[in-house]
């Protein structure tokens, strides 16, 4: 078997945001100072006047983007997504109260931004996002779901929060295959243990599922690009098939799909589980060590599903 | 109206609002009250386009009231103008009621962004101006800001990008009534002063008026609209204007206003 493409999200945004702004006139890429981070330099130059650099200053983003939102325009708003929460006071009244349609994208999620240390380590977006009232919270598995994602972020309604990644991850989702905000897909079939994961954890969760094939287990694997509204009902379909769940993020483990899936189990398929989460602040260091230190790479999933059995 | 008229309708309106904030026993009636005389202007004298039986009309003007707080003075301008009926002023701060404690989008005709949390309402007026840029529409926008609020980061980022984009179409009106919640400004924040120079600095647009002037008020709002980059009116008010004891009182930022108060708020606006 051939080594799969490796792509950022980030990179898959980006050349979908150039391509919706030729596509209509109504779409404005809005940055604070990261536009080469964020891929964004097409769009500037392609069309400069509907680029719009605020300089590093994330709050007047989001309030400026809510302003063209009310006249009409589709913001898309984007800075690593650990700057977009200093932002939280303007998303929260301006985009979320208003219930205005705009695109915040926050990128380097989680601690993709690995050699950055702490500071750049995105570990509370979700947690904050989730708290709001109207937030859609959309997290691509991989790049081909990104480019995917970032068009059904424009064509939905109300805000929408669409978390990037700053390293690239192994592509392996069906470029064909629709994208649809809301929905989670069981990505491998299963009968011991439900992998439920976001992101690139979800890549991660299919690796843990063959190490866990190997030992006799069958592990099902659902990918959940939609944090928020969250699937319950594909999430407890697959809990009551399995009797065990084992969340999968690059987050904290407080406020994130570990979070979202235990208070939905709990109402409706109380499941025994184990959330593979970041614990503490991030740290410097490759990305690779990084993940396996925080425990949130597919060794990790493979040792919390076998705590379940 | 003349000049004579605006001074009369800003009286009335004054009592409109004590009105609202003495049925609600709360709100924030000194900036409603120090506000009243620019709101008047804009909505009586003609600066702000404007139809209330056509709130969202192509060719309306902006106006964001930043300062959220001081909406029970913006709210009895929007109801007398016709935008929705005077009674509904009376439910004031009360559960399902249009009239919410600080703007809320949607919640009232007229009342175009949520506002309560100081510092974003510059940022939004500037989205909006640069919009109209973009559709090449000649619409105005107006933000007015409280004097506190310019302690904000935020509005600070704002200031500094505006003129960026040469946003003429951009007014911002600071009610200096020269008191927050916490006392006079100049004592809790006396970096704060002089505002003109930093507004000056951050290449705007800068005129300082008395701000219950009406005169004053229409000229300065007539040579904003000309300037060829952002303005700023620095609008040197009184909190608590025409009421005796909320004149630049300590205590009236917000609070409950007691039945012989009210006697006296309404013989001083007689």
């Amino acid at each position: 078997m051939s080594e799969p493409e490796m792509k950022a999200t980030r990179q898959a945004y980006g050349e979908a945001l150039t391509e919706l702004a030729r596509e209509r006139d109504d779409i404005i890429a809005v940055t604070a100072d990261l536009a080469e981070s964020l891929r964004m330099l097409d769009i500037r130059d392609e069309y400069p006047d509907r680029y719009i650099d605020v300089g590093v200053a994330e709050s007047n983003m989001v309030g400026v983007s809510a302003g063209l939102s009310m006249m009409g325009y589709v913001p898309v708003a984007a800075t690593f997504a650990v700057f977009m929460t200093r932002a939280y006071d303007h998303i929260r009244m301006q985009i979320c109260q208003n219930n205005l349609h705009a695109v915040l994208v926050g990128s380097h999620g989680g601690v993709s931004n690995a050699l950055d240390g702490g500071s750049a380590n995105a570990l509370e977006d979700i947690a904050y996002m989730r708290a709001l009232p109207n937030m859609t919270i959309v997290y691509p598995s991989d790049a081909n779901e990104a480019g995917q994602a970032m068009r059904a972020a424009v064509d939905a309604e109300g805000p929408v929060y669409l978390r990037l990644y700053r390293e690239p991850t192994p592509v392996f989702t069906d470029p064909d295959k629709p994208f649809e905000i809301g929905k989670a897909h069981v990505v491998r079939a299963g009968t011991d243990v439900s992998l439920v994961a976001t992101g690139p954890q979800v890549a991660f969760s299919l690796e843990a599922a063959e190490a866990l094939e190997a030992d006799g287990v069958s592990a099902e694997v659902v990918a959940v690009p939609t944090i928020q509204p969250l699937d319950v009902e594909t999430i407890t379909k697959s809990a009551a098939k399995t009797k065990r769940v084992v969340t999968a993020e690059d987050h904290s483990v407080n406020g994130g799909l570990g979070s979202a899936v235990a208070e939905a189990l709990a109402e409706k398929q109380p499941t025994s589980m184990r959330r593979v989460a970041v614990r503490q602040f991030g740290e410097s260091g490759p990305y690779y060590d990084l993940i396996k230190k925080l425990k949130i790479d597919s060794t990790a999933i493979v040792a919390a599903a076998k705590e379940l059995l | 109206m003349n000049n004579q008229e605006l001074a009369e309708k800003a009286k009335e309106l004054r009592r409109l609002a004590i009105d609202a904030c003495f049925a609600a026993q709360s709100g924030h009636p000194g900036s409603a009250l120090s506000t009243m005389d620019v709101l008047v202007s804009l909505y009586y004298g003609g600066h702000l386009k404007h139809d209330p039986k056509n709130p969202t009309d192509e060719k309306r003007d902006y106006f964001v009231l930043s300062n959220g707080h001081a909406c029970p003075g913006w709210y009895s301008v929007l109801a007398d103008r016709g935008y929705f009926p005077v009674a509904e002023l009376q439910n004031l701060r009360q559960l399902d009621a249009g009239v919410q404690g600080h703007p809320h989008r949607g919640s009232l005709p007229g009342v175009e962004v949520s506002s309560g949390s100081l510092g974003q309402g510059l940022s939004v007026g500037i989205g909006l101006a640069f919009g109209l840029k973009l559709k090449k529409m000649p619409n105005t926008v107006f933000v007015m800001m409280s004097d506190g609020e310019q302690e904000e980061g935020s509005t600070w980022e704002a200031v500094m990008y505006a003129p960026k984009r040469k946003l003429d179409n951009l007014i911002a009106i600071i009610d200096k009534n020269q008191m927050q919640i916490d006392g006079w400004t100049k004592e809790v924040m006396p970096g704060l002063d002089p505002i003109a120079d930093k507004y000056r600095a951050f290449n705007w647009d800068v005129q300082e008026i008395d701000g219950h002037n009406l005169g004053e008020i229409d000229s300065a709002i007539e040579q904003a609209k000309k300037a060829d980059k952002p303005s700023v009116i620095i609008s040197q008010t009184v909190r608590g204007q025409g009421v005796s004891f909320m004149e630049n009182s300590e205590h009236w930022h917000a609070g409950a206003i007691k039945d012989d108060e009210y006697e006296q708020a309404k013989k001083d606006l007689a």
